[in-house]
C-alpha cells in the first residue's frame, strides 16, 4: 500500500509542475506584457516594488522560478509564522495582487470560508440525496420511480446551473419572497435569529448546487448498485437465507460505493468551478467570484495564484481518489 | 432488360449496417422526442428567421419611438415582448441560437478531430502512446473554466481587433471550447483502436503491406466511428454550455451579440420586472442541451450490438 501512495504522489508531483508552468506560460505569452497592465493610478513606488516583485526584466524561466518560490515557500512559511507567532517570513517578497495591492494570499483566505460554507453543504446534501435515490433506482429498475428518478437526473445534468439559480430566484424569492435572492457575506451568526437567517439565504444556491451534484452522483450510484445486484454473491447471501434488507443495505451498498466514492473524492475540485457561476448568481463573495473580480480588473497575480489553486485541488483530489480506490478495492493495489 | 434486374430483387432488402443502428434508435422513445425537438429547435433558428423578419438589432433610431417601445409585454407584434432596447426578443432569441447552436456544433468538430487524432495515433502507436496519455492526463487535471476565463480575457482584445468583434470573438470561443474538451474522445479511441489493433483483418492487412496511414484510414477509423459519433453528440452539449456560460460571466460574445447565453446574462439585470427575458434563452439552452442528451444516450445504445433485440 505504501509504494502504492509514494507511486501515485510521484506522478502527482511533476503533473503539478508542468501544470504551474502551463498556467504561468499562457499569461505570460498574452499580448501585452504584464508591467503594462498594472493601473496608472499605482504610485511609482509601488509600481517598481510590483515589477521587482515580478522580476519582470529577467527572462521567463526566472520569473517562473521565483513565482514557484513565493508560491511553495513563502506563502506557506506567512501561514506558518501566522499560527505559531514567529517572524521567519518577515521581509519577504509575498505575491502582491494588483487591485489592493495587498498579498494576493490574504484575500484569497478572506474568500474560502463562503466558499466552503455553501459549496460543502451543497456537496452534502447532493450526496446524501443521490446515494439513496441511485439505490432504489437500481432496486427497482424500470419502475416508475426509476424511470422519474433517471428523467430527473438528466434534467438535472442538463440544466445548467445559472438558468436553475436564476429560474429558483425568479420562483422563490420574486414571486413568493420566501427566500432572499443574494447571500449575505457580512452576516454573523451569534443567535438563532441570526442563524435562522444564515439557513435561509443558502437555501436557494445549496438546492441549485445539491440538485446538479445528485443529478450526477445517482446516476452513477444507480449503475454501480445495477452492476452489483446480478453478482454471485448477492444470490449466495439471499441463499444463505439472509433478509433482503441485509444483502441490500450490508452486502450490496458498501459494494456499489466503492466505485461511488472516488466519484465524489474527483467531484469536489469541479464543483468549485461550477461554484464560480453559483457565485456570481447569488452574489457570494467566494473564491469563485474573487477570481471573476480579478479578470475584469486583470489582476494577473491574483488569476495565476487562483488558477493554480484550483489546478492543485483538481491533482490533490484526484490523488486522494486514487489512494481511496486503493484502500476500498485490494484488486486495485496489487495490480 | 430493366424489368429483369427488377423482378430479381430479393424479397426482403438486406439490411444494412446504419439501417439496424437506425431501427433500433427509433425504439428509443426519449432519444425519438430529443430528435424530434432538436429538429424543431434548428428549423426554429434556421427557418425562423426567415418568416419573422423583425430585425433582431434594430433600435428605433427616433429616441421618443424608443422609449415607448421599450420593456413591452408580449403581443401580436411582438409574441416575446421587447428587450430594455425595445428590439424584439423573438427575433433575438433566433438569432442567438444560431450562434449558439453553430459554436456547438463547430467546437465540437474541433475537439473530435484533436481527440480522435491524438487517440488513433496513441492506440496505434505504441512509442507515442506514454507520452499522449500522459498529455492526456495533464490537460484532465487542468482547471478548465478557469483557464477559460482566462483566455477569454487575453486573446480577446487582440483577436477581435484583427478580425473584428464577432469573428474574432466566435474563433477564439470555438477555438478555446476545442483544445480545452478532447480528453474524454482521446480516451474512448485509444481504447478502442488497441482492441481493433489486434484483431485479425489488421494482421492480414498488414500482411499484405498495407502502410500505417492507409492502415488507419481504411481498417481503424471506420470501426472506431460509433465511439466518435457518441462521443460527438454529447459533446454538442458541452460546448453549447460552456459557451453559454462565458457569455454568463460577460467573458463570451461582444454586448449586442446575441447568443443564448449572453440573452439570459442581459435578462438577468431585468429579471424581478420581466423574469421571460431571461426564461426563453434558458429554457432553448436547456431544450438544447437535454435532447442532445438523449440523443446521446439513444446512439450509444443503438450502435452496441450487444443491447441490439433486447
Amino acid at each position: 500500500m505504501l509504494t502504492y501512495i509514494l507511486r501515485r504522489l510521484l506522478i502527482a508531483i511533476p503533473t503539478l509542475l508542468v501544470i504551474s508552468l502551463v498556467i504561468f506560460l499562457i499569461v505570460d505569452f498574452a499580448p501585452g506584457s504584464p508591467a503594462s497592465e498594472i493601473p496608472l493610478t499605482i504610485s511609482p513606488e509601488v509600481r517598481a516594488k510590483i515589477l521587482e516583485a515580478m522580476g519582470v526584466n529577467q527572462p521567463v524561466m526566472v520569473r517562473y522560478g521565483l513565482w514557484l518560490k513565493q508560491f511553495f515557500y513563502v506563502e506557506p512559511l506567512v501561514f506558518y509564522d501566522y499560527v505559531f507567532g514567529t517572524m521567519h517570513a518577515e521581509g519577504m517578497q509575498r505575491i502582491i495582487s494588483y487591485q489592493t495591492r495587498g498579498p494576493v494570499f490574504n484575500l484569497i483566505v478572506e474568500r474560502i470560508p463562503q466558499t466552503m460554507i455553501v459549496i460543502g453543504t451543497a456537496y452534502l446534501v447532493g450526496v446524501l440525496i443521490a446515494v439513496p435515490i441511485g439505490m432504489y433506482s437500481a432496486y427497482r429498475q424500470y419502475s416508475w420511480f426509476d424511470q422519474i428518478g433517471t428523467f430527473i437526473a438528466m434534467v438535472g445534468f442538463s440544466v445548467p446551473t445559472f438558468f436553475t439559480g436564476v429560474l429558483l430566484i425568479v420562483i422563490f424569492a420574486v414571486n413568493l419572497q420566501w427566500f432572499p435572492s443574494i447571500y449575505d457575506t457580512t452576516l454573523q451568526v451569534t443567535d438563532w435569529a441570526s442563524f435562522w437567517k444564515q439557513v435561509r439565504q443558502m437555501v436557494l444556491p445549496v438546492m441549485v448546487l445539491g440538485l446538479f451534484n445528485a443529478a450526477e452522483i445517482s446516476r452513477y450510484m444507480r449503475a454501480s448498485t445495477l452492476e452489483n445486484l446480478n453478482l454471485d454473491y448477492v444470490r449466495t447471501a439471499r441463499a444463505k437465507g439472509l433478509g433482503e434488507k441485509t444483502v441490500v443495505l450490508k452486502h450490496v451498498l458498501r459494494n456499489s460505493l466503492i466505485p461511488v466514492v472516488t466519484v465524489i473524492a474527483i467531484g469536489i475540485p469541479t464543483i468549485f468551478g461550477g461554484a464560480i457561476i453559483t457565485e456570481q448568481v447569488f452574489k457570494i463573495n467566494g473564491i469563485g467570484a474573487g477570481l471573476i473580480n480579478a479578470i475584469h480588473a486583470n489582476d494577473l497575480p491574483m488569476i495565476q495564484t487562483l488558477t493554480f489553486i484550483f489546478a492543485f485541488l483538481i491533482v490533490t483530489f484526484n490523488l486522494i481518489a486514487d489512494i481511496l480506490y486503493g484502500l476500498l478495492d485490494p484488486r486495485i493495489r496489487y495490480e | 432488360m430493366s424489368e429483369l434486374i427488377v423482378s430479381q430483387k430479393p424479397t426482403e432488402k438486406p439490411s444494412s449496417q446504419w439501417g439496424d443502428v437506425w431501427v433500433q434508435f427509433k425504439l428509443n422513445t426519449g432519444a425519438m422526442f430529443g430528435l424530434c425537438i432538436l429538429a424543431a429547435l434548428i428549423l426554429f433558428v434556421t427557418i425562423g428567421p426567415v418568416l419573422w423578419r423583425i430585425d433582431p438589432n434594430f433600435v428605433n433610431p427616433d429616441a421618443a419611438q424608443m422609449m415607448l417601445s421599450r420593456n413591452k409585454s408580449p403581443s401580436w407584434g411582438h409574441p416575446l415582448g421587447t428587450d430594455q432596447l425595445g428590439r424584439d426578443m423573438l427575433a433575438r432569441v433566433m438569432a442567438g441560437g444560431r450562434v449558439s447552436l453553430l459554436v456547438g456544433m463547430v467546437a465540437m468538430l474541433i475537439s473530435i478531430l484533436i481527440g480522435a487524432t491524438i487517440g488513433v495515433i496513441a492506440g496505434y502507436f505504441r512509442r507515442l502512446d506514454g507520452i499522449l496519455m500522459r498529455l492526456t492526463d495533464l490537460f484532465l487535471s487542468l482547471p478548465l473554466l478557469p483557464l477559460l476565463l482566462v483566455m477569454m480575457l487575453l486573446f480577446r482584445d487582440a483577436l477581435a481587433s484583427t478580425l473584428g468583434p464577432e469573428t474574432g470573438t466566435f474563433i477564439l470561443v470555438v477555438f478555446a471550447i476545442g483544445v480545452t474538451s478532447w480528453m474524454q474522445s482521446a480516451r474512448i479511441v485509444r481504447g478502442e483502436v488497441l482492441a481493433i489493433k489486434e484483431r485479425e483483418f489488421v494482421l492480414a492487412a498488414r500482411s499484405i503491406g498495407t502502410t500505417p496511414g492507409r492502415m488507419i484510414l481504411r481498417h481503424i477509423l471506420p470501426n472506431v466511428v460509433s465511439p466518435i459519433m457518441v462521443a460527438a453528440t454529447l459533446g454538442i452539449a458541452t460546448a453549447i454550455i460552456t459557451e453559454s456560460v462565458l457569455s454568463f460571466l460577460g467573458l463570451g460574445f461582444p454586448p449586442d451579440f446575441p447568443t443564448w447565453g449572453r440573452l439570459l446574462y442581459d435578462g438577468v439585470e431585468y429579471m424581478q420586472l420581466h423574469p421571460s427575458r431571461v426564461m426563453w434563452p434558458g429554457l432553448a439552452i436547456s431544450l438544447t442541451v437535454l435532447s442532445v442528451n438523449y440523443i446521446g444516450d439513444g446512439l450509444r445504445d443503438a450502435l452496441d450490438p450487444r443491447s441490439r433485440g433486447r
